[in-house]
């Protein structure tokens, strides 16, 4: 047991004074403090380099910071990578079942998870097709599906759909956001897009450039479910305009 | 306007086709200088006729026709098949080993550099005093030639396993061999097939020279080509023995090619 299981019991990620120096020298992260509860989205903006894929990698385990405390449960974590990152010799199917295959999961329950995760990102129908004969946005969905599969309570986003085209990518927030009401998971994400921060959020963070350190903070207060046109009210142009003016100062 | 430009049929068939045309005219320009001379005759080329009727049918009381040059062809498919066989095995199971680890690496691949420059001729009294002279040496020699194009290429593949795939699996805490199954070897699959193809090509050169050095054994084609280069009389067969090896060796390099397509198409995308 954890010996602060109890006061960490909603605490889906807790990092505290982390700091991360590479081994030439470059400071990437100074003294981060993050807390997300469960239940709750929190987006990273900031300017390119300015060490928010590093805090993922940190958070998942696959860098370790210098100094500070990283609290995580990392046996339930889901990790989106900034490619779909599907094996091309795989079927979606198998892409799907990777992440429940490689936990050890056995066939049947693999293979029941996977068909639910598949229908979950509306693929359904393209289960045997392999990932060159699908476009950019299914392939993304199909990235989700693998990580769906394991249900983790927390999920790291690294810019998803930062190169997919803009219709594209606001039907996949769309679809992000009903997962995460109805898989009730935790997020971390990151993207270089105010208006996506805005729209999936429950809470943005602006990240300063490198040394990345948590500048501001804005909570978003729009009720889920969201419906897209939110996009276009005054009050969503008004915390973007904010996380803007926030970004600048971030800059510089 | 703005047309693309494809080649039609015609020009892909016609144009190969002028272009054997020229070649047998001046072979048979060169012949009737050379070989019906004979002062010249010793080294001249016969006609590329008498290749055909003297080479591949000849017609005498002791041979006839195609059988001769076939018998002799069929140890090298062997010694080819087998060699090759023993080169993928191996050159893979030695990719593997050089790629798990950087010391094995620079411990191992100069010397499969090695193997490939060295010239057999040189090391052939080596080969025969710890290979003999018959099957085992020849499969010693066909590997040596093959074995190189599948290292080279199946390391190349296996440390080209994207790295964010790597990241993948290490966020699921994989084992080293899990790892190697489920990602490294099939992300090596488009080069290895690659490897395996340069091979299949360079698996009947080693044989057909294998029979060149040694002279015991279930002798092949290259046995049959090379006691053929002495009198004239019998440049037609040597000739008839040599385009049989070229055509066995464009046939493996086919067949070899048809399969490695085959086996990566479906997921396989080429950018």
């Amino acid at each position: 047991m954890h010996p602060i299981a109890d006061e960490m019991s909603d605490s889906a990620l807790r990092m505290t004074n982390i700091s991360l120096t590479f081994a030439d020298g470059t400071q990437a992260l100074d003294d981060v403090n993050l807390n997300i509860q469960s239940g709750e989205f929190v987006t990273i903006v900031g300017p390119s380099g300015c060490g928010k894929s590093t805090l993922l990698r940190l958070a998942s385990g696959l860098l370790a910071q210098t100094q500070g405390l990283c609290d995580v449960d990392r046996t339930s974590l889901g990790y989106v990578f900034q490619d779909p990152t599907l094996l091309p010799w795989r079927t979606v199917r198998r892409n799907v079942e990777l992440n429940a295959e490689l936990a050890g999961m056995d066939k049947p329950s693999r293979q029941k998870a996977a068909n639910a995760a598949i229908e979950l990102v509306n693929l359904t129908g393209n289960e045997d097709k392999y990932p060159k004969q699908l476009s950019g946005g299914m392939k993304m969905r199909c990235s989700l599906a693998r990580s769906l599969v394991l249900q983790p309570n927390l999920f790291l986003f690294d810019e998803p759909f930062a190169a997919l085209d803009e219709i594209t990518r606001e039907h996949l927030n769309d679809e992000l956001l009903h997962l995460f009401q109805n898989q009730h998971f935790a997020s971390l994400f990151i993207t270089h897009s105010i208006q996506e921060a805005v729209f999936l959020s429950t809470r943005v963070l602006v990240m300063s450039a490198r040394p990345g350190r948590i500048i501001a903070e804005h909570a978003v207060d729009f009720p889920y479910p969201r419906h897209p046109d939110i996009r276009y009210q005054s009050d969503f142009a008004e915390i973007c305009g904010k996380i803007s003016a926030d970004l600048k100062v971030a800059h510089s | 306007m703005s047309r693309i430009r494809r080649p039609s049929l015609r020009v892909n068939t016609l144009l190969p086709m002028a272009t054997f045309a020229c070649f047998i005219a001046l072979w048979y320009l060169y012949a009737t200088f050379n070989y019906d001379n004979p002062v010249q005759r010793r080294n001249a080329l016969p006609y590329p006729h008498e290749i055909i009727t003297d080479g591949f049918m000849p017609v005498t009381d002791k041979v006839n026709g195609l059988r001769p040059i076939l018998g002799y062809m069929w140890p090298t498919v062997k010694v080819t098949i087998l060699g090759l066989s023993i080169a993928i095995t191996l050159g893979i199971a030695l990719a593997v080993l050089m790629n798990l680890s950087r010391s094995v690496e620079r411990a191992l691949f100069p010397y499969a550099v090695v193997l490939q420059t060295v010239p057999i001729l040189a090391i052939t009294p080596l080969l025969t005093q710890l290979f003999g002279e018959e099957l085992g040496v020849r499969l010693v020699v066909t590997v040596l030639i093959a074995i190189f194009p599948v290292i080279t290429n199946t390391l190349f593949g296996l440390q080209s396993t994207d790295q964010m795939h790597h990241d993948l699996f290490t966020l699921s805490h994989v084992s080293r061999r899990t790892r190697l199954w489920c990602l490294e070897l099939p992300s090596a699959l488009p080069s290895l097939m690659t490897g395996i193809r340069i091979a299949s090509g360079s698996a009947v050169i080693g044989s057909v020279v294998a029979d060149f050095f040694f002279v015991k054994g279930e002798k092949g084609i290259g046995y049959y080509i090379r006691t053929r280069q002495q009198k004239s009389i019998e440049r037609p067969e040597m000739f008839a023995g040599t385009i049989t090896a070229s055509i066995f060796g464009v046939l493996m390099f086919l067949l070899v090619g048809w399969v490695t397509t085959r086996a990566i198409r479906d997921w396989y995308d080429k950018d």
